[in-house]
Parts: C-alpha cells; structure tokens; sequence
C-alpha cells in the first residue's frame, strides 16, 4: 500500500495536499483498497461550502455507498469532473484522482503524516 | 380443508418430534403469553375451491360490466390483444420474485431491459427506470428527482389529473415541499401565470398532455419558459397517443412519467396499473426505482443485471431519494408485449382512431341543442361539454350500458378510445337525444 | 438470445384493429378520419418491434425459461415469503366482471368491488388487532409511507411540531430509513443486542420529545419474536410516540398473535408476501395498511372516487389501490379461513425451525441459537475464513442444483448472512433434499473451494460484471450499434 510522504491524511481516509493557500482532496490508497471497484462519484459543485467532518461527496461500489468526509471547512474552487465519467481512476490512481480542491479554508483537523496514517491503517485493520 | 400446506399432520407432529417438541405451541413459547390470541379471528369457516369460486363469482356478478365506456379520467378501455392476456399469464413471470439472482432471471431482467428501451423510444428520453406503481406515484417521484437545496418549490399545473395532483400533495406533505399550482385558462395552462409564478426557487413545472380535460397543450412555450426559470420540465404523457403525438423529449422535457395503464392493461377498478419514469442521461442517477443493465458475464456474453443500485433503499437507507422497492413489474411486461404485438403502426392506429372517434362524438353531441364544447382549444381523445340534466342522461346511458362521461366541474368529461364503433357512438347520441325528448 | 428489437423486420406485424383508416382497407372507412393538427404531430415513428404474433409467443417463451418461478423450485428468500400462489386466485382475478369495471363507475354499479374491501377489511384487522384499513398502497414501501404519513399528520393535528425523529433499529430493512426520510423525519438507528434483540437501554436513551415513532419487525429480520415487545411499544408511547409494525414478517405469527395487541400503533401489509399473491418478477403487490382509531381520521382518499375526511393526508395513489391484488388475497383468506390462517403460520415456523435444525446438523453456523420464527440467518462467517468461500459463493452454488438462493447478506448487522425463509408451502422432502445440496456445497467449499468461487457452472450465463454495468451504464438497446 502506498502512502506518499509529501501528503497530509485525516483519520477518515482522505488525502490533503497543500498548495498556497488551496487544499486539494482525494481518497486513500487504503480507502480505495477497502471499497473496491468504485463505480460513481458524488461530488459538490464549485462554490459551495464544505464543512470540517461533514460529507462533501459519496462513492458508490456495486454494493455500497460511503461518504467522503472533508477534513477542512472552506469553499469549493475546483472539482474534477473527469470522475464522473471514469470512476475507475480512483481505483487505478488513487493520489492523481483528486475529488475537490477548496480554498478560504477557516478550520482544519487534525491531519497525519505518512506514517502515523499508515500505523492508523495498520490498528484498523485489526 | 388446505391451507395449501404439503404436508399432512402425521408429517407435522414427526417433524416436531424431530425438534424434541410435543405442540405447535411450543414453537412459539418466546412470545409474550399476554399478545397470544385466545378466541377466533374475524374469518369464516374454510372454503373448498369449489366454494370459493361460486362465492366470488357471485360478487363479480354485482358489478355492472357496461358494453360501452365513454368515461376516462386516468382508466381508459382500449383493446387487449389476446397474445397480451396469453403470454404475461405465464407461470413462470407470474411467480417469478425480482431478479435479484441474475444467472437465473436472464429473461425476466431482458423484459425490463426491452420495456426500458420501449418506453425511451415513446417518450425520446435516454433512460427509463423499471416501472413505479402508476401515474401518480410517477408524477410524485419525478418531482421529488428535481428538487435540491436551492430549488425546492415543485409548480403543479390545475390542468392535471385531480388524483395526480393529490398524490404529488401527499409526497410533498412528507418532504415539507411547497407545492404551487398553476392556474388553467380555457382548459389548458396559463402560460403568463406561469411565468409569473416561476421563481429562483422553482424546483421544477408538472404539466400533462393531453391535459386532464383532454386538451393539448402548448408544451413548447410552457417548456420554454420553464426552463428559462432555470427549472426542470417535468410531462405526464399518455402512452396510448405517443404512436402519433410528439414525444415529450420533441417538447424538451427533463423527466417524462406517466400512467401506461392504457397499454394491455385491465381496467380492475383502479389497479394494478403502471407508473413509467423516463428522463435524460444528465438525470440518470436521481432516477429512483430498479434499473436493468446490460453487461457480459464470465464468459464475455451478453448478460443483464439490476444496475445503480447503490442509488436505492436497500445500499443507501434514509440517504435513499426514494423508498421503493417492489414495483409493478409484470404490468410493465405486459406493457411491452402490448407495445410488441401493436407494433409502431399498430399504436398510431390506436391513437389515430381513438383521435378521430373522440372528434366525431364530440360533433354529433355538439349537434344536440344545449351540449356544446367547454374549451375551444385542440383536445386529443377526451373533452368536456356541457350537458344539460347530465345525471339523468347519464343514467339514461347506463340503463343501456353505457358508462357516460364523467361530471365534472363545469360540464361532463368523455373519452373515446378506439375500442368503440361508430355503432356505440350513434346509440350513445341517439339515447341521449332520446332523454332530451328529442 | 437475441432482444426482440433483433428479431424485428420493417413491414411485418399483427392486424388487432379493424384497418379503419389504412388504404388497405377495402372499404369506406366508418368514421372519417380527422387530422391531427401538425403542431402536434410526431415527426419519427417510435422504434416498436415489428414480429409476427409466432415470434412474439416464442421470445417471450424463451425468456420465460431463462427465469425462476415458485412453479419451478424452492424458493427460500428471508423476509420475501415465497410461498405457493394458488391458481383459484388467478382465474377468479381474471374475472371480467372484476377486470373490466371503471375506477369512477357510479358507486352502486360496483357492490361486488366494494364488498372485497369490506371483506379484506374485516378480515385483515381480524388479524392485525387493527381499527381501519386502507388499500392505497401499491407495495410494502409505499405502505411504510402511508403509515409514517399517518403519524406524521397525527403529530402535527395536535399540534405537536417537535416530532422529527423516528426510531429504527439497525437491523431493519432499508426501506424504513428511506421511508422515514421522505416523511421528511431524522433517522435514529439504535443498535441491536448480540442476539439480536431492540437494546432496551438504547432504546430509552433514545426517546425524547423529539421522537414521533417507531418502526419495527416482529419477527425481527434475524427471524425471532422480540420477548420485550410489551416493554419497547410502552416506552415510545410514554414519549408521546407512535409505533409503526413493518408486516414483513407476518407470515409468522398471522392467525397467532397480533400487531395491535403488542401496542403497535399503525401497520402494513404485505399481501403479495403474507397472503399468497403472486410477486410478478417484482410487483404488482399490496401494502395494505392498518391502523388504530387515534389514526382513522388521517387516512387516505382518492380525489376523485371518495369523499375523504377533512384530516386526511390526502392520497398516495391514483384511485384505490392494486385491486386485483386484494382480491386474490381475499379469496385466500377465504379458502384458508379461522383455522387455515393460524395453521399456515405454525407450519411456516415448524418447517423452519426444521431446516434450521438440518442445515446445523450438515456443519452449517446459525448467526442465533434457539428456536426461530419463518425464517432463520446463516453466518458464513466461520466457513469464509477457512476456505475463501462467501455467503455469495454458496448462493450461486445452489443455482446449479435448480434452488433459488436465499436472501444474502441481510440483515446487515450479520456480515456474511444467508436468511432462508421456506414458508408453509414447501413438504419435508423437499426440505430434507435442499439440506442435502447444502451439506454437499459445504463439502465442496472445504475440498475444492474454487468449484463455488466459479458457480455457477449450469446456468444461462455466468457471473455478470456488475461492475462494468454499473460504471458504464447501458440501460436501452442501441438501435445504430
């Protein structure tokens, strides 16, 4: 499993990579791992507001649904529609298959470096 | 006598040998004492088959079964094939449960698959779901596919069916929806209070055509407007006319619903029916209900699965846009069959006659002194005239057995579909005539 | 096969109408034929098969045996109660006194309709303990809507506006969360005790004066009687609460106990479930739906056929519901009469207790020990981790032995869950013949687990990529392909 070191991980599986002031947000290899084949991505629309802990998108395999939680409160500049289209890239490249970019960022939680976020995988796979 | 049981009571008491049982009762030793019931229930006495038959056989015969109907209003009488009744009472579709278990329900899911298509061909959408329970229901859930957190205020044309317009009332009674309905002019939409109503706000505009007083409406302009509002255009349409009227995707509709009753479906007092729910592929994944998939198996042939499903109740529980689960799966089978023994010429048959005999009651009714149309827009198969005494002319037609139009508010509203003669359309006009002292 | 969009050939098809406008018709026709205005008019004909009558009876033959009926093999679907659907109540819904009648015929033209639903009424309040009935409903579903949809409209009468919550247990169907949210209420899931049973702790943590019901199974959906029924309708109710009874299950305590004597407020019912009416590959059914006087005044009405009461949450289909449908349930109920009905369930219960009883003789694990109601959970869990073999591989495996698999993986609360529910109808051979597969697949999966990895191997088509479908949706045929 792969976890790359120049990126922040919240406990609920999403990947933060800062840019400036930009927040962008993507699900873990773990997460992908455990959902299997992803076949649609829910996501918001430009402009609207996400909240720290709180849904911003779902992914839906053939026989689930799991929210994709934000890990900062902000506004939404940029969503990558291309997901829509080709869910499977979240399967196949998960760390380039970005969901959100957000910006305006007022509140963030508490994010993990690499490798305190692969001991957490580790504890939840117990 | 059977409770259909396979089993005799010998076997019964074996088996609860076998559990280390003595009684029935001991099977049920977990529920509460105080909740058993003690006395009989509020039935009879078992019946014999023979019994049963006779006994409702007689309560069918309570029914009056009239020769002519001239009464529509969301249940029409059209022509059921024999091929229709024949091959959707086969055992196997009848007893078959959802087709949940793929490998084994390959012809069940192809049907749906085949109703999906027929039903994107009449209406010009890009998806179809499998069937909802009728055009109500359709109507309601179509609504329900529009709304989101920006728009929320769903516009009801007057024009539509009072029960349609009840029932989208009652979704949006759970949903603390607004509803806003749309005022009628002449029988058809006013398309300047439409305008005026239209709101940031508007989720989306239901309109049916032909409207319930029969009329066609202008569902260019009403869509045009519609979706100049920035809302969702939203047509209940009657299969039955979709052989020769422009299709709601002519019109620019987003969501098309409707009730496929008059498709090889029995009138049964009310139902079972069928809603069909057809909309673009931009609002695919807000379409509730099942959705048959084609795909390949194992070996790369062609198979078809239930698809999306994660859209539904049983993956997202109370995130679910919409509760439903079992649908009216073999009114749609019936439907297609309808559609595949008509054929396209078949149903421009059906809508062109039902068409052209509606005109012609319309004018010889009109020719009787007192009856004359309501509105003065183009109708399709139904319309409204005023009929002077109408509860004892209808009563005169039914002692005849012809179920008349229906009262409605400002006259009576008929249907002619082309099951009747020119025949039954005379003795119709010549009875009333007759009640007239004509 | 093909789809009967290939079998189709321009110009052929059947002659059902008289050809009363066609040039091909040999005389004048009747009725002049009057011209659609062109505004109006559809430019493309629809793309409707064109077959003769020969091919259509064939194709539809053909896909009736690429499916499964209850009239070709055990059927043991948990909490789908896929019992026998008698032939009487077919001929007598075929009836054309029953199927050719108008919704809006003048009330005294349609007695015999009327009494069915008088008849449907008595009888099934009879077994619910229930005060009034509706047949509006068209499904289960859309009976859980009405009946949430009463509560609903009780709360607000009394003016009651705090009400947003509804209680649901984890291991409830899907469709009672979905149903509570399009009553637009909060969904509260409380946890079930290890065996399976409403947590009463939880369930008193839970209740406040935000709760407007509850929505409960009983049977659960593990397939047992909750012992505390009395105990957890009170509690609601002392919260000011209503208690909603989900007829899923009724199959098993019908004609035994009844919804309303455990305290329970408003049910449905399940008539193409319960009550033998055949599920059509899907529906039509019935969700009737029961409720006590404090709830009567708010029940629904057609607009157009029935005078409802001033409170009445309106209607929630057009006319009065699936007709026919509750008229093949009467007839059952009939034929079954006073001590067919409770007859009916205690065999559902002993036959499953019975194949229970079995499939843990043949090595099998039950999620529950104990006697269970009509239907029983596998847990798969134990044979998953000592072969690879699934809850998914052992149902497909059972398709090649011509038995349709039982419900998988539900309740959710157990991971890897087979639920089989063989009803009343099913005689002890054939019980004792689908143990034996069973206890044969177990075999496999320890000797040769990849044989139920790649099951099934006799069916029309293997496992379909449902992947595939899901990610690249093809939902119509493709006329240009």
């Amino acid at each position: 499993m792969n976890f790359p070191s120049d990126l922040l991980y919240a406990k609920s599986h999403e990947w933060v990579r800062k840019e400036g002031g930009t927040y962008v947000i993507g699900l873990s290899d773990f997460a992908q791992d455990e959902l299997g084949d992803i076949v649609f991505v829910n996501l918001p629309q430009e402009g609207d507001s996400v909240t720290m802990g709180e849904a911003f998108s779902d992914v839906e395999s053939v026989k689930a649904v799991s929210d994709v939680l934000s890990p900062v409160s902000g506004t939404v500049v940029a969503v990558n529609e291309e997901l829509m289209d080709d869910p499977a890239k979240v399967n196949a490249d998960c760390y380039g298959a970005w969901f959100i970019k957000v910006e305006n960022v007022t509140e963030e939680e508490e994010l993990l470096d690499a490798a305190a976020y692969e001991a957490h995988c580790a504890a939840e796979k117990e | 006598m059977s409770s259909y049981l396979c089993s005799t009571s010998d076997e019964r008491q074996a088996m609860l040998a076998e559990l280390g049982m003595k009684s029935m009762d001991d099977l049920f030793v977990d529920v509460p004492e105080e909740v058993m019931i003690k006395g009989p229930l509020n039935l009879p006495n078992p019946k014999s088959e023979l019994e049963i038959r006779r006994t409702m056989e007689s309560l069918a015969d309570q029914n009056v079964r009239f020769r002519t109907i001239l009464r529509g209003a969301g249940a029409e009488r059209h022509y059921i094939p024999a091929a229709v009744t024949r091959i959707t009472s086969n055992e196997i579709f009848v007893t078959a449960y959802t087709p949940y278990q793929a490998e084994v329900s390959q012809g069940i899911l192809q049907s749906i698959f085949e109703y999906q298509t027929m039903i994107c061909e009449l209406t010009g959408m890009d998806v179809s779901n499998a069937s909802v329970y009728d055009g109500g229901t359709a109507a309601a859930e179509a609504a329900a596919m529009c709304r989101d957190r920006k728009r929320s205020k769903i516009l009801v044309s007057e024009t539509s069916h009072p029960d349609v317009i009840g029932v989208i009332k009652t979704y949006c009674f759970g949903s603390n929806t607004e509803v806003v309905m749309v005022p009628a002019k002449d029988g058809v939409t006013d398309l300047d209070a439409l305008k005026s109503l239209l709101a940031d706000d508007s989720a989306c505009f239901y309109v049916q055509q032909p409207n319930f007083f029969g009329m066609l409406e202008d569902c260019g302009a009403l869509g045009e407007a519609v979706h100049a509002a920035g809302a969702k255009f939203v047509m209940g349409v009657n299969p039955a006319t979709l052989g020769v009227l422009k299709s709601p995707r002519d019109y620019g509709a987003d969501v098309a619903v409707g009730e496929a009753q008059p498709l090889g479906l029995p009138l049964s007092w009310g139902g079972p029916y069928l809603g069909f729910m057809a909309c673009t592929t931009a609002m695919m994944r807000k379409l509730p209900g099942r959705i048959v998939g084609e795909t390949t198996d194992d070996k790369g042939e062609r198979a078809f699965v239930l698809t999306m499903q994660a859209r539904e109740q049983h993956i997202r529980r109370e995130k679910a846009s919409s509760n439903i689960c079992s649908n009216q799966a073999l009114c749609a089978l019936t439907a297609s069959v309808y559609l595949a023994e008509m054929g396209p010429r078949g149903l421009a048959e059906v809508g062109q006659q039902s068409y052209s005999k509606a005109h012609y009651l319309a004018n010889e009714l009109c020719k009787i002194e007192g009856i004359k149309l309501v509105h003065s827009g183009e109708f399709f198969h139904e319309f409204v005239t005023t009929l002077p005494d109408s509860y004892r002319v209808l009563n005169a037609l039914e002692l005849k057995g012809i179920l008349g139009g229906l009262p409605v508010k400002d006259g009576v509203l008929w249907c002619v579909t082309e099951f009747c003669t020119k025949a039954d359309l005379d003795e119709a006009v010549a009875i009333i005539k007759e009640a007239y002292g004509k | 096969m093909k789809l009967i969009f290939e079998l189709s050939k321009p110009g052929r098809g059947n002659q059902v109408l008289t050809p009363y406008y066609s040039p091909l018709a040999s005389r004048e026709p009747e009725i002049p034929e009057a011209d659609i205005p062109a505004a109006f008019q559809r430019k493309q004909a629809p793309r409707l098969p064109e077959v003769s009558e020969n091919d259509l009876s064939r194709h539809y033959n053909l896909l009736a045996r690429r499916s499964f009926g209850v009239c070709d093999g055990f059927y043991p679907l948990g909490s789908c109660t896929m019992k026998y659907n008698p032939k009487i109540n077919e001929v007598i819904a075929n009836l054309f006194k029953f199927t050719d009648i108008h919704p809006l015929q003048p009330k005294h033209t349609t007695p015999g309709c009327q009494t069915v639903y008088a008849l449907a009424e008595k009888y099934l309040c009879g077994i619910t303990g229930m005060d009034a009935m509706t047949f509006q409903p068209a499904a289960g579903a859309h009976g859980e809507f009405t009946g949430i949809l009463l509560i609903k409209a009780y709360h607000a009468s009394r003016g009651d506006a705090g009400r947003k919550t509804i209680i649901v247990p984890d291991s409830a169907h899907g469709t009672n969360p979905a149903t509570a949210a399009m009553c637009g209420y909060n969904v509260r899931s409380i946890a079930s005790t290890p065996d399976g049973m409403v947590d009463l702790d939880a369930l008193r943590a839970a209740v406040g004066p935000d709760t407007a019901g509850l929505m409960l199974t009983n049977p659960n959906t593990i397939g047992k009687i909750d012992k505390n029924i009395l105990e957890i309708t009170q509690i609601i109710h002392d919260a000011g609460g209503l208690c909603y009874y989900d007829g899923a299950n009724l199959n098993a305590v019908m004609g035994v106990a009844r919804p309303g004597d455990m305290g329970f407020d408003v049910c449905h019912l399940n008539l193409h479930k319960t009550f033998s009416t055949p599920h059509g590959g899907g529906g039509p059914g019935s969700g009737a739906v029961g409720c006590k006087d404090i709830l009567k005044p708010f029940l629904p009405a057609s607009a157009l056929g029935e005078t409802a009461s001033p409170q009445s949450i309106g209607q929630v289909k057009n006319f009065y519901g699936n007709f026919l449908v509750v008229l093949r349930a009467v007839a059952y109920l009939m034929t079954l009469g006073n001590s067919g009905v409770r007859e009916a369930a205690q065999t559902a219960v002993l036959n499953a207790n019975y194949m229970k009883q079995k499939m843990e003789q043949a090595g099998y694990v039950c999620a529950y020990p104990g006697i269970c109601m009509h239907e029983f959970v596998l847990d798969l869990a134990k044979l998953k981790k000592e072969t690879g073999v699934s809850a998914l591989d052992v149902a497909k495996s059972m398709l090649d032995h011509g038995i349709h698999p039982p419900t998988m993986y539900f309740p959710l609360i157990v991971h890897e869950a087979l639920m089989f529910e063989p009803t009343e109808t099913e005689s002890r051979e054939v019980i004792d013949e689908v143990c034996e597969v069973m206890a044969g697949i177990l075999k496999t999966a320890y000797e040769n687990p990849d044989a139920c990895h790649t099951a099934p191997h006799d069916t029309v088509i293997g496992r379909p990529d449902e992947t595939k479908a899901a990610r690249n949706p093809v939902v119509r045929y493709q006329f240009d392909a």
